[in-house]
């Protein structure tokens, strides 16, 4: 256990090949975030700590970390809510090679946006009248409920499923389609469709929930790869959602 | 080892789900070797269902129903989620699955005895 008002923090150190976990002590402060904890770390004791951040108000994606053994936003992750006695575990993300220390490589993850069809197809020009779309229409809300979406990969690294397949598209980028589905502006419905029930696709999804359990932005993937299985088996019936 | 990002309620269902499935499978090519035997060797069937009546044998086939049945529930519990409009109740149906199993097996044990 740490000295009081002393954090003790294990950082990982090193890239996919080899690594290894270095201690740190970090002053403890009353109001603190993991992200704070690393910025710290260095800017005093190790100026070659690679990480990435840069909104730190939970908008920009960017500063997902594995903390304490769960991936998380570390900006508006507080050091009270996930320190057990005062003892910190920071790794980079699961599921995604690591760079250098604690930034990872996103491309995989974005290459599975793209993947799921995740790219808007538009209908009309800049010439044209902006398409009138009702808020309360049923699409417009399911696809409401997913644009919230900030990409900082904590479902995929949280998702059991994409670590067993490395095909699979997995949480964010099947919650993107179904909200490109239930966007009437969208000129690719189809096609989103199809990249979504292929090999790598929603089906793939064993509902166990860690999307919906550790996303910070408390949004429901699991709920929108339902609605993905529920159209692409209506859809090879010939029904439309 | 437990890995903290699994410790929640949907992530046991789908544990309890996949094992209960894995089971049921391994007991079932037995199931149908014993009642196979019915036609093939009649005493070895009376004598194994002799055995089936004793008391842990008893307790055995109540964790049978137990996996039957939150194999049954949990399944419906799954076929709803993919094929009828989302419920975000899904904690609750999960924990409904397993007390509904729990019920169905108890009252099997009880008038077991």
């Amino acid at each position: 256990m740490a000295d009081n008002g002393q954090l003790e923090v294990s950082v990982w150190r090193g890239d996919s090949g080899s690594g290894r976990f270095e201690s740190f002590r970090v002053p403890a402060e009353d109001n603190q975030t993991v992200l704070d904890v690393v910025s710290w770390i260095q800017q005093n004791l190790a100026g070659d700590l690679a990480y990435r951040f840069a909104c730190r108000v939970g908008m920009c994606g960017s500063c997902a970390m594995t903390v304490n053994g769960t991936p998380r936003w570390t900006c508006r992750t507080h050091v009270k809510k996930v320190a057990r006695n005062n003892r910190l575990t920071i790794a980079p993300l699961a599921n995604l090679p690591v760079i250098r220390d604690l930034a990872t490589d996103m491309d995989p993850f974005f290459a599975r946006w793209i993947g799921a069809g995740g790219r808007f197809v538009p209908q009309r020009t800049r010439d044209d009248p902006v398409a009138p779309v009702r808020p309360d229409s049923p699409g417009r809300q399911a696809a409401d409920a997913g644009i919230e979406c900030i990409n900082c990969g904590v479902c995929h690294a949280a998702c059991d499923t994409v670590a067993a397949s490395p095909d699979y598209l997995g949480p964010a980028p099947l919650q993107r389609a179904w909200t490109l589905v239930n966007d009437e502006r969208h000129g690719a419905r189809g096609a989103v469709l199809a990249a979504v029930s292929g090999a790598g696709g929603c089906h793939n999804c064993h509902s166990m929930g860690n999307c919906t359990a550790h996303c910070p932005k408390e949004l429901d993937p699991l709920r929108a790869i339902a609605g993905l299985k529920r159209a692409t088996f209506l859809g090879a019936f010939g029904k439309e959602i | 080892m437990m890995r903290p990002h699994r410790n929640h309620p949907l992530w046991f269902a789908f544990v309890l789900h996949r094992v209960s499935g894995l089971a049921l499978a391994l007991f079932l090519p037995v199931h149908f070797y014993m009642l196979a035997l019915a036609l093939r060797a009649p005493e070895r069937l009376d004598g194994f269902l002799r055995w089936a009546e004793l008391p842990l044998v008893r307790l055995a086939e109540g964790g049978l129903v137990f996996l039957l049945a939150v194999h049954l529930f949990g399944g419906l519990r799954l076929l709803a989620l993919e094929f009828l409009p989302f419920s975000p109740r899904q904690k609750a149906l999960a924990a409904g699955a397993v007390s509904a199993a729990v019920l169905v097996s108890g009252l099997f044990l009880l008038s077991a005895v």
